[in-house]
């Protein structure tokens, strides 16, 4: 039917034979030091999930003091800033980039493709262990003397590695060895996923014909191995500044009444570095959910993605663009004015692509037959989240703009309605509709009502104050705001207000997760296919999919993974691995 | 126009046009990206994509603090000099070991080459040499660096020559890169080792990973040990001539 449809034509034998799989001799080799994709990916987000709970909990005790400051006298001013730094980094490395990536990647990518499994299993496997590593590394950051580091998630030299900041000795070396392990399994597993999705391709399945989920995991991935290592070297420069004395980020400095060692570093070039690294990582987080995302509104809304081709040319040149506008991070570093001209620049540019999407998102919803599911609940909300993200980032990408807003709370209100609520969003949105295919079970319908309802409009309801607060001029990062003459009465009570919200969104999560376990023992059964789905994964023989995803026979792909509403078609759709109706014979071999 | 057959397990040989178009009908093909391409080897190529981003911000990371620091920056060729009986030769060291280890390519190559003919004992032979090339490059790296801290008490915080980002970038560059090369130099003997049982002849399975073993692996190990050469023409151009 449409520009990528069933055109009829000769699919090619495979070209290389089907790879023997390691098949797992005990319990242990099965579920624990698994080597199957699916395994690996349900171990990577069930770890995600656990520590971004810690994430969470973080977030209330930040709530609380920011609500009722000097009531509770267990949150000191400096354990406030260690909260605030594990939380975001917790929020945005381990949390979201693992759970995208390691999870959704992991599940879905060989299905999708029509692989077998990942290339090397063996390297995925490790790559799971290692993050696990770094996760447990992190946590014993919250147990060493001094705690955890209290540097902000940017850990902006020189005050990363003074005395006066929290977790300035231990704490920040196990974060920035964290950070390099975590790193290092990363690439274990991207180098796989990559791999994989360029090589391992079942017959039929071009990259044209790829659903967009894994278009986007893709592209985020292949961006996650090129920005990483730049983390990677600024956490070995900043653990030799802080273990042995060494001066790449450190400048002359007298601290506490005291010359420092230290001479000749540049702090600017942590920055740089960092956000060579922190541009790009949100990119990381948002393309796969903007692959995700597409999917999941064009099964629920039975009508084919519009602009097939433009969305995924999208994805790939914000994926480009992306490495061109780390420094609109830096407006206010002392950075040379000209450089800031051209960050705003490329910064508006990305604006382009990004809004195509939005677009696209909207006209194939356009007189579609739309299905209000869970899912596709969770991916109306992440849209209207997501523009409304978007937006504010076009005032902070320009600099006279950003100036008197930077580090504002009007920059949290930002970066949390573009890649904290709407990732999550599209994360809620991808459960419920992949969990009967992971369990066999649908999720109960009521209570999932009840959680997307909490969650969004609580959602809402935290951060449109935040931008207001932020126009007020309520600074970022502070511990308490105390009486001051431009902040009046009222943000205090707003600041309240915010809080209590916060906390229900955040019990409401509990319903969520009772959800995921009560489904599995009592969930209505989903059969095959509930959603009546074109992609791969809902076409294998068993539910949930055994190892080897697929039966004896790989599946052969026909089509583009959009055929739905199709007219005439006997359930309104057609799976990618249905040949056409007048395919050569052969074909279908 | 020239036309390349592709390789198939079953059925008839496709064909591929040459050029610009041939990359285009790559792109667009089902499969396979890289056609002929193993996996192993395209997982190497993106790998040293990203390393090579790793050893870029060193490099930079290295050009900045060496302009950001006030203090002169020691020279290089006085630093690195080595006296044979009185007179100081500039750099003569490093020339050496940046000799042995472009001199390891060649013998890498000739393991390659080899190990396509499945000349099991040749292969082996060559993995080996390329082997002790390395280790004999990393073992003259900790020459170097014990005479720099010992003789001249440099140290990754400070040198008596001049700025303390000297030391700093030294030991860091050269410390990573040594750690490439001895991995390289690892592998190098557990796959000489392979070859020379003739696992990839009877297509053993791997230990952990019990994948066939095969001489594409040898070339594979041939790719990361060219790039590890590569980069160290770099930091000897950046760090040891400029
Ligand atoms: C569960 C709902 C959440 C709440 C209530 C919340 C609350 C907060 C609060 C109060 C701050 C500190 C603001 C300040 O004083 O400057 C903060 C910072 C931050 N949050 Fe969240 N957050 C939530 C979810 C997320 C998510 C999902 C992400 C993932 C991207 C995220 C990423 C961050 C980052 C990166 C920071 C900045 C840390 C820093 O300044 O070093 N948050 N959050
Ligand atoms: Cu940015």
């Amino acid at each position: 039917m449409a520009e990528v449809g069933a055109e009829i034509e000769r699919i090619g034998p495979a070209e290389v034979e089907d790879v023997e799989l390691y098949h797992a001799k005990s319990w242990i080799t099965k579920y624990v030091f698994s080597q199957d994709a699916k395994v690996i990916a349900i171990q990577y987000s069930a770890t995600a999930i656990a520590i971004g709970m810690v994430a969470l909990v973080l977030s209330w005790l930040m709530r609380l003091q920011l609500g009722f400051p000097e009531s509770f006298d267990f949150i000191e001013a400096q354990d406030y800033y260690q909260f605030i730094t594990m939380h975001g980094m917790i929020m945005v490395v381990y949390l979201l980039t693992a759970l995208f990536l390691g999870g959704f990647g992991n599940y879905l990518i060989p299905l999708m493709v029509g692989a077998r499994d990942m290339v090397f299993p063996y390297v995925n496997m490790l790559s799971y262990w290692i993050y696990l590593l770094a996760v447990l590394v992190l946590v014993a950051s919250f147990f060493v003397p001094g705690g955890p580091t209290g540097a902000g998630w940017t850990l902006y030299p020189p005050q990363a590695i003074l005395t006066g900041t929290p977790g300035a000795g231990a704490g920040i070396v196990l974060m920035l060895v964290s950070l390099a392990l975590f790193i290092i399994g990363f690439t274990m597993g991207g180098l796989n996923y990559v791999t994989t999705v360029l090589q391992a391709r079942t017959r039929g399945m071009t990259l044209m014909r790829m659903p967009l989920t894994v278009w986007g995991i893709f592209t985020a991935t292949v961006l996650a191995l090129l920005a990483f290592p730049a983390l990677f070297v600024g956490a070995v420069m900043m653990t030799l500044d802080s273990v042995l004395g060494t001066s790449f980020f450190m400048p002359t400095i007298v601290s506490q009444g005291e010359l420092l060692k230290h001479d000749g570093g540049s702090p600017i070039l942590f920055q740089h570095l960092f956000w060579f690294f922190g541009h790009p990582e949100v990119y990381i987080v948002a393309l796969p959910a903007f692959g995700i995302v597409s999917d999941l509104i064009s099964v629920h809304a039975r009508r084919h993605i519009f602009g097939y081709r433009m969305m995924v040319w999208a994805i790939v040149i914000i994926g480009a663009l992306s490495f061109v506008v780390w420094a609109h991070h830096m407006y206010v570093s002392g950075m040379n004015p000209y450089f800031g001209f051209f960050f705003a620049t490329t910064t508006l540019i990305i604006a382009v692509p990004t809004a195509i999407k939005v677009y696209n998102w909207t006209l194939t919803l356009w007189r579609a037959n739309i299905n209000f599911t869970l899912p596709m609940l969770f991916a109306l909300a992440f849209i209207v989240t997501f523009v409304n993200g978007g937006i504010t980032g076009l005032f902070l990408g320009n600099v006279v703009v950003d100036v008197p807003l930077s580090d504002t709370m009007f920059v949290v209100a930002h970066f949390h309605m573009v890649m904290g609520v709407a990732p999550i969003l599209v994360i809620f949105g991808a459960i419920y509709h992949w969990y009967p295919l992971m369990t066999g079970r649908m999720l109960n319908e009521a209570m999932g009502q009840f959680h997307f309802w909490v969650t969004f409009l609580g959602a809402y309801m935290i951060f449109l104050p935040i931008h207001y607060l932020g126009f007020l001029g309520v600074p970022r990062r502070y511990f308490e705001m105390g009486t001051t003459s431009f902040i009046p009465e009222s943000a205090h009570t707003l600041n309240e207000f915010i809080t209590v919200v916060a906390l229900i969104v955040g019990v409401a999560q509990l319903v969520f997760f009772y959800n995921v376990v009560w489904s599995m023992i009592k969930g209505k059964k989903a059969g095959h296919n509930p959603w009546k789905a074109t992609t791969l994964e809902w076409q294998t023989e068993e539910v949930p999919p055994g190892h080897g995803n697929f039966g004896r026979e790989l599946p052969v792909v026909y089509r583009w993974a959009y055929d739905y509403g199709v007219p005439g078609a006997e359930d309104d759709f057609v799976p990618q691995n249905h040949p056409p109706k007048r395919a050569p014979a052969r074909a279908a071999e | 126009m020239a036309e390349t057959t592709l390789t198939h397990t079953e059925g008839t040989a496709a064909t591929r046009p040459d050029g610009l178009e041939g990359f285009v009908s790559d792109w667009s093909s089902d499969q396979r990206t890289f056609k002929n391409v193993p996996w192993g080897k395209a997982m190497m190529w993106i790998f040293l994509l990203s390393d090579t981003f790793i050893f870029s911000c060193f490099l930079l990371s290295y050009m900045t603090v060496r302009m950001s620091t006030t203090v002169p920056w020691p020279n290089a060729s006085e630093v690195f000099a080595l006296s044979f009986g009185g007179e100081p030769i500039p750099l003569i060291l490093i020339a050496i070991m940046t000799f042995i280890l472009i001199t390891s390519s060649g013998t890498m190559v000739l393991a390659v080459n080899y190990g396509y003919r499945k000349d099991r004992f040749k292969t082996a032979i060559f993995l080996l040499i390329t082997a002790l090339f390395g280790a004999t490059f990393v073992g003259m790296q900790a020459f170097e660096w014990t005479k720099l801290i010992v003789e001249e008490g440099v140290r990754p915080w400070g040198n008596p020559m001049g700025a303390a980002q000297f030391g700093s970038s030294f030991f860091m560059i050269t410390g990573f890169h040594g750690f490439h090369v001895s991995v390289g130099v690892l592998f190098l003997i557990l796959i000489a080792r392979k070859v020379w049982r003739g696992d990839f002849d009877i297509e053993k399975k791997g230990f952990f990973t019990s994948r066939k073993g095969r001489y594409e692996i040898v070339e594979t190990l041939g790719l990361y040990w060219h790039f590890v050469d590569l980069v160290w023409v770099f930091i000897f151009a950046f760090f040891y001539l400029w």
